[in-house]
Formats: structure tokens, sequence, C-alpha cells
């Protein structure tokens, strides 16, 4: 265990970021659903990834001890020490934008969190077990939408098509992996994502199909969420989610 | 409406592992602690209470979260150590478990039937239960007609979807079966 503590934290934190990142992004439709019913499913899956979130920190902070907290790791780091996958904490774009990424997204964890359940670590295979189970209707709704969208009107075809266009350059680093996270997989902690991208790949292009979209062939990728290096926007995406914590350091309410 | 009462293994499981703690008074107590959301059900009645252990002067409660971003939750713990302070136990604490995860399977009868005299329809009442959300044929907790559909999968908490009864046309929320 010891020999991989540091690493089963980081790797926890990772996951943890590509979490609150994303809670984040998608918490920023709040009050600017489509409509009524639309604003609170979007609440109510930004907050899975928030509590999703809180369970990784939550499990790095208790392996780290010396006082650690979930806040620690969501709210007292800088840019360059998040984890996530750019695709993440891309700016909300359109709806059409919001839901080919959380499409790409759910179909990904479908099979990702499917993978963690298997993983030697219990902690991580319990958030794993527990998530899975939220995962099943963000995919749903995530698909329903995509169809919708996609064998919709003119207007909303071509939007998602743009979407999922500028997006597919960035799913690719979701099936690499690092040095690190090589070593957790040989432990059977960590899941080798690259062993289901065929199937995440099938997975999303029947979905695209029957949406009347075309799955992208184009081959441009775009790297560096695992390293810490980000778009322009997590920056902005910190600032602002960070600014209450850092403005009143520990207070409580 | 009557009901043959039945009960899931799990279930089952569950209701043996309460009658045969030292500790029945403990578990009797905190029964008096209500879902912040759902006022009616206790947590017992929900599915979230596991184990209670008094050990030395500490009392250990085990809960469990519903879904993993559940706001109740931190209010929920506090809940359950401010009634254990005013009983006399003012050594307490609360401690969440995450395996195996909670699913609906764990709600007591009594509790689903509490759920629909509050006006929200409970996991099982669905015409054939696959364990996704269906799209129509609910159970209405309000008139009972089955004439029912799916308005959104999300509703009001991430644990209820929204539905609509055809005929008396009352809005309800779906416990969905997780």
């Amino acid at each position: 265990m010891s020999a991989n503590k540091q690493y089963i934290i980081d790797y926890a934190v990772r996951l943890g970021d590509d979490a609150i990142v994303l809670g984040h992004r998608i918490s920023e439709w709040v009050s600017n659903g489509p409509f009524l019913e639309e604003d609170i499913a979007l609440g109510n899956v930004a907050l899975d990834f928030i509590g999703r979130a809180r369970m990784f920190y939550t499990y790095a902070a208790e392996l780290t001890g010396n006082g650690k907290t979930e806040d620690d790791f969501a709210y007292l780091r800088d840019e360059r020490q998040f984890q996530n996958y750019l695709i993440n904490e891309l700016p909300r774009g359109d709806f059409a934008y919001s839901t080919a990424r959380q499409l790409f997204i759910d179909v990904y964890n479908t099979h990702f969190l499917a993978a963690l359940k298997q993983s030697n670590d219990e902690t991580l295979s319990a958030i794993a077990a527990k998530a899975a189970k939220e995962t099943k209707y963000h995919l749903r709704r995530s698909t329903d939408w995509t169809l919708r969208l996609g064998d919709g009107t003119e207007e909303s075809h071509q939007r998602m098509q743009n979407a999922i266009d500028e997006l597919w350059g960035y799913t690719h680093e979701l099936f690499e992996h690092d040095a690190l996270e090589q070593r957790l997989i040989d432990a059977g902690i960590a899941v080798d994502a690259a062993a289901f991208k065929a199937q995440w790949l099938a997975d999303v292009s029947q979905v695209l199909e029957q949406a009347t979209l075309t799955v992208p062939t184009a081959e441009w990728a775009v790297r560096g969420g695992r390293e810490g290096y980000h778009t322009e926007n997590l920056g902005h995406l910190l600032t602002e989610m960070q600014f209450l914590h850092r403005s009143h350091p520990n207070c409580q309410w | 409406m009557q009901r043959i009462p039945t009960m899931s293994q799990a279930q089952y499981e569950r209701e043996q592992f309460r009658r045969n703690s030292d500790h029945g008074e403990l578990w009797d107590l905190l029964d008096e602690v209500k879902d912040p959301e759902i006022p009616v059900l206790s947590l017992w009645d929900m599915g979230i209470l596991r184990d209670v252990q008094y050990q030395g002067g500490q009392v250990t409660v085990t809960i469990t979260p519903t879904y993993s971003g559940c706001p109740a939750m931190d209010v929920i713990q506090e809940d359950i150590e401010n009634l254990l302070r005013l009983k006399g136990y003012s050594n307490c604490k609360v401690e969440t478990q995450l395996s195996p995860a909670w699913t609906t399977d764990w709600m007591t009868d009594y509790g689903r039937s509490q759920l629909r005299g509050y006006g929200i329809a409970p996991p099982d009442d669905v015409a054939e239960p696959t364990g996704e959300t269906p799209e129509a044929n609910v159970a209405c907790p309000h008139c009972g007609s089955s004439n029912t559909k799916r308005v959104s999968e999300f509703g009001s908490t991430a644990c209820k979807a929204l539905f609509q009864c055809n005929d008396c046309c009352e809005p309800f929320d779906y416990f969905k079966h997780i």
C-alpha cells in the first residue's frame, strides 16, 4: 500500500478534478436552461458530479492525512495543479455543445466506472459503484437530447454537428495514460481506458448515426490535462469557483 | 388499498440485523430522525441507516448516502448528532459508508406507503419493474390511476422524476429506482 499510496492520492485527485470541473460547468446552466424541467435536470446532473468529486477528494484527503480536507483540493490549488481532462473545462457553449460533451462523457463513464468497480482499491471501487448508478440516468438523458437535436430542425442538427466536430479532438486524451496511471493499472487499481476505446467509439457512433449526425474522421487532437497543461478556460473557471473560499479562508457557517 | 405485506431479501436482512442488535433502544430513538426533504420518512424507512453501535460510552451511527451529491446528507448527520446529544448521548459520531451502494430496495414497506400518502409514487409502483424510470404508467399517488406520463427524468431532487396523471391531471414526483 505505502509504495502506491502517493499514486493513489494523485489518481483520486485527478478523478476528482474531472468531476468537479465538469460539475461546475454544468452548474452554469442552472437558471439558464431551455425550460424549467431541463433546468432542474441540469442542476441534478451537476450535483451528481460535484458529489462524485467530494468522494474522490475526501478519499485523497484521508490518505494524505495532516488535517487535509476535500476543500484543500477543490479550492486551494491553482490551475497548473489541476489535472482534469481538457474536455471537462471547455466553456458550456450552446445547449448542443453541452449535450454533445455530455454524451461523450456519459458513454465514457459507463465503461470507465464499470471497470473502476473492479479496482483492487476498495474505496475507489465503492465510489465507482455509487456513481455508476447515476451515470445510467445521465446517459439516457444525453442520448435522448442528442437524438432530439440531431434529428430535429435544420438549425438544431447543424448546431449538434458543429459541437461534435469541435469537441472530437478533445476525446482522444480520455483514452491515454501516463506512467503514474500505468503503475496503478499494473497493480489492478486504475482503469486502462484504452481497453474500451473501440467500444466507446461504437456506442457513440451508434447514437450519432441514429441522430442523423456524422461521426468525425478528423485526426487533430489536443492533450495535456493530466500534465496540468490547460486551455485558457480553466483559470477563469477556477477564479469564479474558488473566489468565496479564498476570500474568506476557513470561514464556517 | 389492501396489500399483502412482502419484502425483498435485502429488506428482510435489514430487519433481521436491526432485530439482532443489542441496542434496540438506539435504533428506536433514531426513528425520530426524518429525511429533511421528505419529512414523513425516517432514516430507517429510507434505508440509509446502516448500523448503530454503542461502545465505551460512544454511539457510532453508520449511514449511507442516497445520491453522491445529495445535499441532505450533511443535514441528516447534524440531525442525528443533535438528537443523540439531546437524549444524553454526548459522545457520538456519524460515519458514512459507501459500499454496498444504497438501493431503493432497502426502503421499508411502511416507508413506501408513507411516500404514497405524501404524494410521491414509490419506486415499485410501476406497470413493469425494469429498474429504469418508465415513460408512463407509474401509479398516481393521488388517485391511483396508472394512466400517467413522464414529464422529466429529473425531478425536484436527484432521487425523483416528474410525472403527470392523465386522469386527475395532478403532477407528482416518482421516487426513482436505483
